[in-house]
């Protein structure tokens, strides 16, 4: 018989990638295909749906021509994706109404202050568990109903859809305008600030909060349990998954267990900590969010720490400054100094996430001085990541009560050994990086493989996680301190830049 | 006689009018000074970008020399670049074979470990990435050196008594490297253990590395003492998916 694959489809903020997995969880084949990031205005960030539905449907077959393989050769579809951007369609032409608002977009600053009001932005943390901040996607729906003549009155005879990635990507997968399914998963729903954490259903006090008329809503699914059988692209093959990247690289360690944690380094970067079935409610500014949930068993809760810029900050050395050709070459470039010389990059593009929520944060540059070279900048690009990465295990330790002991890292960003050997010294723990770095990947296609039996079940999948590097601490004690507090004292100068007064609707 | 290459001479004109632009040219421009169609200066522009001879400017209106094409003898790859389009393939390698993979590239006449992945059975190991072999007595630095004929080692060091050490002896191997497409390590550079590696190779047939597996000599090699050919294909596969990834885009 002939051999056979998983697919897993990732939908990234810059590209979309198709993956192939074996029985043993190896890689196979990759395609992959960036889509153009739109910024029409500062501040603002939109992808264009129809483009994004366009490359998932030409990665997927290059990856599987790429081995020669047949379409049929492919047991299952696992879809994860970049959460929280957020797309309204029409549902009988299928179209796009406009272009979706990405994560990063901060274009519901004011409106986000508005609705915290008096409260503060824990307001509704009780029943979705998220702050009320620019990154989630209900504002966004606010938002776009309201900015577009005559969109919500559609909204309420049910004649739009809004769904995150995944579920333009499964609508599509299955027929689109034509008998369409419309879903999401709990890991995506927990994004949104409408979805009860306890209960896993929409909340009416939430849809009320923001506006947000239930018709357009997806029926939410478990993240493992097949969704449907694609009609597009790969007709007949089931659609076995939907989670979002990070819940899925979580999943692709094999934390299954309460306690495992893993740190994803891509556009941006995300810690999760595994809380098994309870609902953990951070104290140190950590999101509670649905880490998976398996066909009808109970769902597992995860609390997370999020970096809205890393690999985004190597990216604007790239493009923004051109300081470097490739991503990678910023390593070169920092490895022609000692340190950094002094200089902290505080890469607060869109606010500040975890553990701040600062909105009105914007970035600096600190400790220039005449000494500062491009090989420093370079090296406080980096170190920015390892940081932002000290703040959120810290405060992930407090609210945990234990302190994490190694940290299990994956996404494009480990290929940096300079910035991999940065983080064991300044986190003072040991680095490890597993076999598969497209560990988002990975999580979705053993998502979808548990659900159509592809894999039988988690500890089959424990055993496939192998080490393939690991970086030991070395820093001296004295040295992490000072550079930790210099670090901070820069965030400091990040706060309160944006005056409410500035802001434009 | 051959015939000249059409298309290198329009290139080569198109790079000197860049050259001679500071402020660089658009396709309009270049096509009217070459009395070219748009289409044909499109596509040597985009080659010449792939190659890393010129550059666009943030609009993508203008083209310019690269700083890269004043400086040709230097490596043109980026070792950590290599690195980030060989990560998927290396960890693939090691997981399939079971051993131990690395990276490399020659410099200065050593190979330069560039990527070192664990052989997955979570034992401990430690990574040498930045350390630095001998060619003449591995397979991966005979898998780069067969196609480098101005970096053979001078001084040929014994590490085992099967090192080779007669100049001769390793011209013919690399001989049979080129005509195999990879080579072999049989006990060269640490008793009992073998080694399989292949080249990489880059835009226009550039070796810009290579990548191989290591591990103790009964498990790399068969019963005849032969290296296995499940795992010589395996490594050639990997070196090349990576080769794929660095011409795919840039
Ligand atoms: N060697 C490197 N050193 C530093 N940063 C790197 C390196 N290689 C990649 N990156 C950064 O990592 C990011 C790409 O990693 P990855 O593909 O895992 O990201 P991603 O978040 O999954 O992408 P997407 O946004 O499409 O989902 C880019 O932002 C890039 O700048
Ligand atoms: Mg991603």
């Amino acid at each position: 018989m002939a051999e056979q694959y998983v697919a897993a489809v990732d939908q990234g903020t810059n590209s979309s990638r198709c993956i192939l997995f074996d029985r043993r969880g190896r890689l196979v084949s990759v395609a992959q295909r960036e889509h153009r990031q739109l910024f029409p205005r500062p501040g603002w960030v939109e992808h264009d749906a129809e483009e994004i539905w366009r490359n998932v449907a030409r990665v997927v077959p290059a990856a599987i021509r790429q081995i020669g393989a047949a379409p049929s050769q492919v047991v299952a579809i696992g879809i994860t994706n970049q959460r929280e951007t957020s797309l309204l369609w029409d549902r009988r032409t299928g179209r796009p109404i406009g272009h979706a608002v990405v994560w990063q977009d901060t274009r519901t600053d004011r409106l986000v202050t508005e609705l915290a009001g008096d409260d503060g932005a824990d307001r509704f943390a009780d029943l979705c568990g998220l702050p009320l901040t620019t990154y989630f996607s209900a504002p966004r729906i606010k938002w776009m109903l309201d900015h577009t003549p005559g969109l919500r009155q559609r909204a309420e005879r049910g004649e739009i859809l809004f769904g995150t990635m995944e579920s333009w990507l499964i609508w599509n997968f299955t027929g689109g305008a034509n008998g369409g399914l419309h879903a999401t998963d709990v890991t995506n729903a927990s994004r949104t600030m409408l979805m009860n954490i306890e209960t896993l259903e929409w909340d009416d006090r939430l849809l009320e909060a923001f506006d947000v008329p239930r018709a357009i809503l997806p029926e939410i699914r478990p993240s493992s349990g097949v969704f449907a059988t694609a009609t597009e692209v790969l007709p007949g093959v089931r659609i076995g998954a939907a989670l979002g990247d990070q819940q899925a690289a979580l999943f692709g360690q094999t934390c299954f267990s309460a306690g495992e944690a893993k740190c994803t380094y891509g556009t941006g970067s995300f810690l999760l900590l595994h809380t098994g079935q309870e609902i953990v409610r951070s104290k140190h500014g950590m999101l509670t969010t649905v880490a998976y949930q398996i066909g009808d068993q109970p769902a597992s809760y995860a609390l997370e720490g999020s970096m809205a810029v890393t690999g985004s900050l190597v990216q604007w050395f790239r493009d923004g400054l051109g300081m470097i050709h490739t991503a990678a070459e910023i390593e070169t470039l920092a490895r022609t100094v000692e340190d950094n010389g002094g200089a902290y990059i505080v890469p607060a593009f869109s606010g500040l996430f975890a553990p701040h929520w600062r909105s009105e944060a914007r970035g600096v540059i600190a400790g220039l001085t005449g000494y500062i070279t491009k090989g420093h900048l370079a090296r406080a690009v980096l170190e920015a990541t390892g940081f932002q990465t000290l703040e959120v295990v810290d405060a992930m330790n407090a609210d945990s009560g234990i302190a994490l002991t190694a940290l299990k890292v994956d996404g494009g960003m480990t290929a940096n050994n300079l910035l991999m050997q940065f983080l064991a010294d300044l986190l003072d723990v040991r680095v490890v990086r597993p076999m598969v770095t497209e560990t988002v990947s990975l999580g979705a296609a053993y998502a979808a493989g548990l659900a159509v039996g592809y894999w039988p079940d988690l500890e089959g999948l424990r055993s496939n996680w192998h080490r393939a590097g690991q970086w030991m601490p070395h820093m001296d004690p004295a040295r992490r301190a000072t550079e930790y507090a210099n670090w901070q004292a820069a965030v400091q100068r990040t706060f309160n830049w944006i005056r409410t007064e500035d802001q434009e609707l | 006689m051959p015939g000249t290459v059409q298309s290198i001479e329009r290139a080569a004109a198109v790079l000197r009018l860049l050259a001679a632009a500071p402020d660089g040219l658009g396709v309009a421009d270049l096509g009217n000074a070459l009395g070219l169609a748009k289409t044909t200066v499109h596509g040597i522009l985009r080659t010449l970008h792939q190659v890393g001879f010129v550059e666009q400017d943030r609009s993508g209106a203008h083209y310019h020399l690269s700083d890269a094409f004043g400086r040709l003898g230097e490596s043109y790859l980026d070792p950590n670049e290599l690195r980030s389009r060989a990560i998927n393939w290396a960890d693939s390698l090691a997981s399939r074979s079971g051993e131990v993979v690395r990276v490399g590239r020659l410099v200065e006449g050593k190979v330069e470990v560039v990527h070192h992945v664990f052989r997955p059975d979570d034992s401990d190991q430690d990574l040498d990435v930045g350390t630095t072999l001998p060619p003449h007595a591995t397979a991966l630095g005979k898998a780069v050196l067969a196609y480098d004929t101005s970096a053979r080692p001078r001084t040929l060091e014994a590490y085992t008594t099967r090192t080779i050490t007669d100049p001769v002896k390793l011209g013919e191997e690399l001989a049979t490297v080129r005509s195999r497409g990879w080579a072999t390590e049989f006990e060269e550079h640490t008793v009992e253990l073998g080694s399989i590696a292949a080249p990489i190779r880059g835009l226009g047939g550039l070796v810009v590395g290579a990548v191989g597996l290591t591990g103790r000599i009964e498990r790399i090699c068969d019963s005849r003492l032969r290296h296995r050919a499940d795992l010589v294909t395996m490594v050639r596969a990997t070196a090349d998916a990576i080769a794929r990834d660095l011409r795919d885009d840039t």
